[in-house]
């Protein structure tokens, strides 16, 4: 279309020049930040895309499904559209990424031959006059070329053709050549011998760990984030990725986090380079740390965090913080493990159960309206007679949050039953006025 | 109970046996209750350190262990350096813990996906050996596991805790089954202490310690933990019933 028709069709068109160098510039740039941020392995795939190996590092976004979408957010919040999708080949990914009609989609194991069957031909990462003369014999989907035999397409449009379409369905393998910048802190050990025993990759993994150490005590960083990649003789890629909660240059306990995951390394027919690249790496300096002035100090834990949240996932490993809340499930925040401890605690004079239900569960029950609390309930099929109760403790809906929250209220009550079990009941609503809430009652909690 | 023989030989006996089972040194520091008449019946006066102990909920308590784990809170309270939380479903509520005297900058949480995970990370708290407590909500604990933790314990010098909360009441005669705990407790609500207004008094419990390793079992009725993480004896019954008051009056006068 040429610009003036499409300045006719669209008022304040804006106009640039194409600039295909600064675009593969601002690529590159972005597949360093996903290298950053991911996996160990990225690749730009010009002209509009990223290629990340996200084997062994989904489990510390949350699994797959969480990490794409959080990645196509984290693309809008800076101004980018994006799509995305995980599959076991590059080429199924890529088709899916572009003709998919979902944003985000994880294709199963195995499925990706099926799924893009139904896909244009244009998916495949052909030329662009093979994909022509394809059509003009009539091929539409990947699924109509899948079932010709290869010979005769072979014979015309070359071995190509053949190879993108296996590539797709995962009969090939199709290494990723990973971006690296001369500024990142990289150390590698090529082998004579491939090696495969987890044991003799743990050993030189200890030595690489070293080597990398020393590299980056020369330069006062600490690694916050290193990358362990396999070259296999495949000519493909495995890779462990370990990150830690503080900057750390302690060659044993980067050793301990990289070896604990080798069981997740397949060598195939064996490993020929092994590289290790502090991938994230930030200022560290000597710090003093016993002193007999202050008091013994408490013993340093991040150790123990970075072993849990390489194992477990970072997200998992929390501490609850207080927030200025009278609503009781928001007055908790989790933050990272290692924040500096202010001291804050929530204000202790109100009874708090140990248990807080995920949903408050609804309850039948006998009360007196407006203020006393109820004679019994019915909680989960068993009938409570209420013994003891205290209360109401009035919690009033922060009306700066939403609009529908402006008159609501709970009445939160304390009750202990005939045996002594205490629980955290309240009514949604003040019992006098129907517009602050149902006046039906729900437990919340649990008293210990 | 019989008075221990105090007799040198025996005692040297005793300390020989010790050094056999591996229980002296780090074994023999505890963190003790506060409360003379549990940290009498309990080896060495207090709650072994560098040991794994069972704590479960009885009744209603075997499903939701809010009683048992307000129990742990307060031993964590009391205890020095980080605690480590494993949970695997996230209810547990932590303005509850900081009122038993567990500060929120204290506990470590973490949200294993399966009891597999769960025990694993529960035993590489124990093993680090910079935290005070470790605890994990468990609902299965198989002898091989137990022991596991109990000896990674016995190297740092960490209390273990496992809090076992099932899904069905009907799973709770599992806590029958030997593990390598030293302790095990049961803890039961019970009615609190009645007031003079009407209203909800402190809360109190029935603690049962089921299973004490070189100890006996008994069971306690205790008050719940204070701000500090202490329990506490009704005060009803450490002064005995008027009656004995009465008595103890006159023949001190």
């Amino acid at each position: 279309m040429p610009a003036t028709k499409a300045q006719a069709l669209v008022t304040d068109l804006v106009v640039m020049d194409s600039d295909p160098v600064a675009d593969a510039e601002a690529l590159e740039r972005l597949a360093l930040w996903a290298l950053q941020r991911y996996a160990p392995i990225v690749a730009a795939d010009p002209p509009d895309g990223l290629v990340i190996d996200t084997t062994g590092a989904d489990h510390l976004h949350g699994g797959e499904e969480l990490m794409l979408s959080g990645m196509v957010n984290r693309f809008h919040g800076s101004g980018i559209a994006a799509r995305a999708a995980i599959a076991d080949t590059w080429g199924a990914a890529h088709a899916g990424a572009r003709f998919l009609a979902q944003p985000t989609i994880a294709i199963a194991p195995g499925a990706q031959g099926e799924l893009i069957a139904n896909l244009p031909i244009a998916a495949l990462r052909l030329d662009p006059s093979i994909v022509h003369g394809l059509r003009v014999l009539g091929f539409n989907t990947i699924g109509d070329l899948a079932r010709q035999p290869r010979a005769p397409l072979a014979l015309r449009f070359g071995p190509e053709l053949g190879r993108r379409l296996d590539q797709a369905i995962g009969r090939i393998a199709e290494p990723i050549d990973p971006i690296r910048t001369p500024e990142l802190i990289e150390v590698r050990r090529s082998f004579g011998e491939p090696i495969a025993a987890a044991e003799t990759i743990a050993r030189y993994t200890a030595k690489l760990v070293a080597k990398l150490c020393r590299l980056l005590e020369e330069k006062g960083l600490g690694a916050r984030r290193v990358d362990l990649l396999f070259h296999r003789v495949d000519n493909s890629y495995q890779a462990i990725r370990a990150g830690t909660a503080t900057p750390v240059r302690d060659i044993k306990r980067l050793t301990r986090l990289l070896t604990d995951r080798i069981e997740t390394i397949d060598p195939g027919f064996g490993i020929e380079i092994m590289s290790l690249t502090a991938s994230h790496a930030e200022p560290l300096t000597a710090t003093q740390v016993i002193s007999s002035l202050v008091e013994e100090p408490e013993a340093d834990v991040s150790g123990l965090i970075d072993i849990l949240g390489n194992r477990i996932g970072q997200r998992r490993l929390f501490r609850f913080a207080p927030v200025a809340s009278d609503v009781p499930e928001r007055s908790i925040a989790r933050i990272a493990p290692l924040t500096p401890d202010g001291g804050e605690t929530w204000p202790g004079h109100w009874p708090r159960p140990t248990r807080l239900l995920l949903h408050p569960e609804p309850i039948e029950t006998m009360a007196l309206l407006p203020d006393h609390p109820p004679v019994s309930f019915t909680w989960r099929g068993v009938r409570r007679r209420v013994r003891r109760a205290d209360g109401p403790e009035r919690v009033f809906g922060e009306w700066w949050k939403r609009d529908a929250e402006l008159v609501a209220v709970r009445d939160y009550f304390q009750v202990e039953d005939d045996a002594g079990a205490r629980y955290w009941i309240f009514r949604s609503g003040d019992g006098e006025h129907g517009e602050t809430g149902s006046h039906r009652w729900f437990l919340h909690g649990i008293f210990g | 109970m019989p008075r221990p023989v105090d007799n040198a030989v025996v005692s040297k006996l005793r300390e020989r046996i010790q050094r056999l089972e591996g229980t002296s040194g780090r074994g023999r520091q505890v963190l003790p209750f506060g409360v003379t008449e549990i940290d009498r019946r309990l080896p060495g006066g207090g709650l072994a350190l560098g040991a794994l102990h069972e704590v479960a909920g009885g009744g209603n308590g075997a499903i939701d262990g809010a009683a048992a784990a307000l129990f742990c809170a307060g031993i964590a309270a009391r205890s020095k350096g980080k605690v480590l939380w494993c949970v695997t479903r996230p209810d547990l509520f932590a303005p509850a813990l900081a009122q038993a005297g567990l500060s929120p900058g204290r506990v470590i949480y973490v949200e294993a996906g399966d009891e597999k995970a769960l025990l694993a990370c529960m035993e590489e708290g124990l093993r680090h050996g910079g935290l005070g407590v470790v605890v994990g909500e468990l609902a299965r604990l198989p002898m091989t596991a137990s022991r596991r933790l109990q000896l990674a314990a016995k190297r740092s010098g960490t209390i273990g805790i496992a809090i076992r909360r099932w899904r069905r009441q009907a799973e709770a005669s599992d806590f029958g089954q030997p593990t390598a705990s030293t302790t095990r407790w049961r803890v039961s609500v019970l009615p609190s202490a009645p007031l003079p207004v009407p209203g909800v008094g402190r809360a109190r419990w029935l603690v049962e310690l089921i299973r004490c390793r070189a100890g006996e079992s008994a069971d306690f009725e205790v008050e719940a933990p204070d701000a500090k993480g202490r329990i506490a004896l009704p005060s009803d019954l450490v002064h005995g019933s008027p009656e004995e008051e009465a008595r103890r009056h006159r023949a001190a006068g």
